[in-house]
């Protein structure tokens, strides 16, 4: 992040932005999904775009998804830069067939004679009775599957970035947004960037362990080293952005230094990105110092509704403090912190 | 146009009876869906496509590619396995492609690529060209949901598009009647909003002359897509060079039928002989030559294995 950027702006707005500028810049960049032309505009992050470039090169769709995902691996296949939106990432499970068999193998099994730049944008609910189908962070099956690129930023200035470098890659890219990321606001240059493939972030610098949060967990995290710092111990924080390529030096280097890696997912452990994480360090630096690991996320049951519940179904700053309270203290403290108004968690405004 | 028809069918015919014939070898390594019996369908469709024109496959697509002016060359290396294939020994048999003829891809999953055919036509339609796009897939894909979906946004969207079902009755197995109440393909196409017709029995005349027609129809202006359902017959089993009347889904008369009316039989009756003996020589030359191309070409380096995962 450079000097010339103080504007803020909102996630929301940081899509749209990034939308805007590349569709501008090169007119084979389309956007189309459910509702993207329709006057709630996906949270805004499409605002605009129609009056602008066109009812050819903004759509609404059928209730497709199936299909409408083989339209855009179509598109690309003709010389179209085609950005697919999805309000949920739970409704990709309609559109796999097109991801994993097509989408993801065509350079490869087509022996390198095409491509497939697409970007499928999805969102991940939370909060305010979303349940079992509006809730999935499911970006580990994406990160499972060669050929496909997964972002999942953070910050408003990741997200443009991101954005820009996903609509240019020519691969196609999974780019993740969690709803309640979109109030976010942030510093966002108003000139155009990108935030390269396979590079992570240190969120905040720490010496006691490191903490990589994924997606919204990130913001748990950095409220989470606050709670730590009051106890003493000093997190390092570390934002990956892209799950894939995975940027697995820097938490490499972190955990080399601080002995202790605790990974919080936005989604379930078992075979996740918070397991693809860990094993990848222990690999790395088994042979070379010793490593504690910890894996929090969702817990392995199907997302509640009912807010009593919900509350227990996800980490949040002051258990993700008491768990990596143990991890380096060592055994079970039932140490909890008091929470803190200025670290709370950011609440979905409902209603829908 | 007869002698066109006959060298395009006795082309295809002839480079899967090689296919069938050096099989047994395990020379080729790859699964083999062939297409004899049914090449009418991908001939009268390509003999109505300019060069710019795009086709989308399946799983059984040897004679569409071919049909287009793919590489033959190039198709029998990839089916050996070889560097020189049209996928470097990467796509196999299922996968064939060939983006200078315009073969854009072809899918062992059933109906997997008739969205993005679709998908093709849109960004025909957006960048105005006049280029068309034909999506081929058989009676199978019409089980699929991805089917209907595709035919309402390419009819509501008015794409550039023609849909070729090939339909030889039968997924693997299973006869169509043990998977469809009803035996109206074309009929629920129109109910998607599309002109469509069934064109029975190979008939390989009549299908150029209806796509010359709608491909016509579709560079002059008019709205898309068009849609046929074209009936044939598959010869051989399922997967692999044989026969499989011994399974007992089906009956050797009921494959007698169609022999009776096989295209290629029915057009070399119709030849000057000496014409025809013309095409089949050079035609014959073209698939030793084929066949000796794929077994000298290399095997794909060891790099390949991480090759054109990612871009770069």
């Amino acid at each position: 992040m450079t000097g010339e950027i103080e504007r803020e702006l909102s996630y929301v707005d940081a899509v749209r932005e990034a939308t805007e500028q590349e569709m501008a810049r090169d007119s084979s960049v389309i956007l189309f999904g459910l509702d993207v032309d329709d006057p709630k505009a996906i949270q805004g992050t499409t605002r605009g775009l129609l009056e602008k470039f066109g009812r050819e090169r903004v759509f609404g769709t059928p209730l497709s998804e199936d299909a409408m995902t083989g339209v855009a691996i179509g598109a690309a296949l003709a010389g179209l830069r085609p950005i697919h939106v999805h309000i949920r990432m739970d409704f990709l499970m309609l559109a796999m067939n097109q991801l994993i068999n097509i989408a993801a193998k065509s350079r490869y099994m087509y022996g390198g004679q095409a491509q497939v730049p697409i970007v499928v944008r999805s969102m991940i609910g939370k909060s305010w009775g979303q349940g079992a189908q509006h809730s999935q962070g499911l970006y580990s099956f994406f990160m499972h599957v060669p050929g496909l690129k997964v972002a999942a930023p953070t910050t408003p200035y990741d997200a443009k970035g991101c954005l820009i470098q996903a609509i240019r890659d020519n691969d196609p890219v999974m780019y993740v947004e969690h709803r309640i990321l979109h109030f976010q606001r942030g510093p966002v240059p108003e000139s155009s960037y990108t935030v390269a493939p396979g590079k992570a972030r240190i969120t905040a610098s720490g010496s006691d362990v490191t903490l990589v949060g994924i997606s919204y967990m990130q913001i748990e995290c950095l409220h989470a080293r606050s709670y730590l710092a009051s106890a003493g111990i000093d997190a390092e924080v570390i934002d990956p952005i892209w799950l894939s390529p995975l940027d697995i030096d820097t938490i490499v280097e972190s955990v080399r230094k601080t002995g202790r890696l605790c990974v919080v997912d936005n989604g379930w452990v078992t075979c996740g990105a918070s397991a693809e994480i860990v094993a990848l360090v222990i690999e790395r630096l088994q042979q070379i110092r010793p490593v504690l690991v910890r894996r929090l996320g969702f817990a392995p049951v199907t997302c509640p509704p009912t807010p009593i519940l919900e509350n227990l179904y996800y980490p949040n700053a002051t258990t993700i403090a008491s768990a990596v309270y143990d991890l380096v203290r060592g055994g079970d403290n039932g140490w909890m912190p008091k929470q803190r108004v200025d670290l709370q968690e950011i609440q979905f405004r409902g209603p829908f | 146009m007869q002698a066109r028809f006959y060298r395009a069918l006795y082309r295809i015919r002839r480079v899967e009876e090689e296919i069938a014939a050096v099989y047994p070898s395990d020379k080729i390594k790859s699964p083999v869906h062939l297409s004899i019996g049914q090449e009418a369908v991908s001939v009268g469709v390509c003999e109505a496509l300019r060069a710019d024109d795009v086709v989308f496959g399946s799983y059984r697509s040897h004679a569409l590619y071919l049909a287009k002016g793919g590489n033959l060359r190039r198709m029998i290396a990839e089916l050996y396995g070889k560097a020189d294939g049209c996928a470097k020994g990467k796509g196999g048999s299922m996968h064939l492609i060939d983006t200078r003829a315009r073969v854009m891809g072809a899918s062992a999953v059933v109906g997997t690529t008739i969205p993005q055919a679709v998908g093709f036509a849109y960004a025909v339609k957006l960048q105005r060209k006049d280029s068309v796009v034909a999506s081929f897939f058989g009676d199978g894909a019409v089980d699929e949901g991805v089917f209907y979906e595709s035919l309402n946004f390419a009819a509501l969207k008015a794409l550039p598009i023609v849909f070729v079902c090939e339909n030889n009755r039968y997924a693997i197995h299973t006869h169509q009647s043990k998977r469809q109440k009803l035996d109206n393909i074309w009929e629920r196409a129109r109910g998607q909003g599309m002109p469509a017709e069934q064109i029975p029995n190979n008939d390989v005349q009549r299908i150029y002359e209806c796509i010359s027609q709608s491909v016509g129809q579709l560079r002059a202006g008019s709205s898309g897509p068009f849609f046929f359902e074209c009936l044939t017959y598959r010869l051989k089993e399922h997967v692999g060079p044989s026969d499989d009347f011994q399974l007992g889904y089906r009956t050797r008369e009921e494959a007698d039928v169609w022999l009776r009316t096989d295209p290629i039989e029915q057009l070399r009756a119709h030849l000057d002989p000496a014409e025809r003996r013309r095409i089949e020589t050079e035609v014959e030359a073209e698939i030793k030559d084929a066949f000796a191309f794929a077994e000298q070409s290399p095997w794909p380096e060891a790099s390949e294995l991480y090759t054109d995962v990612y871009d770069g």
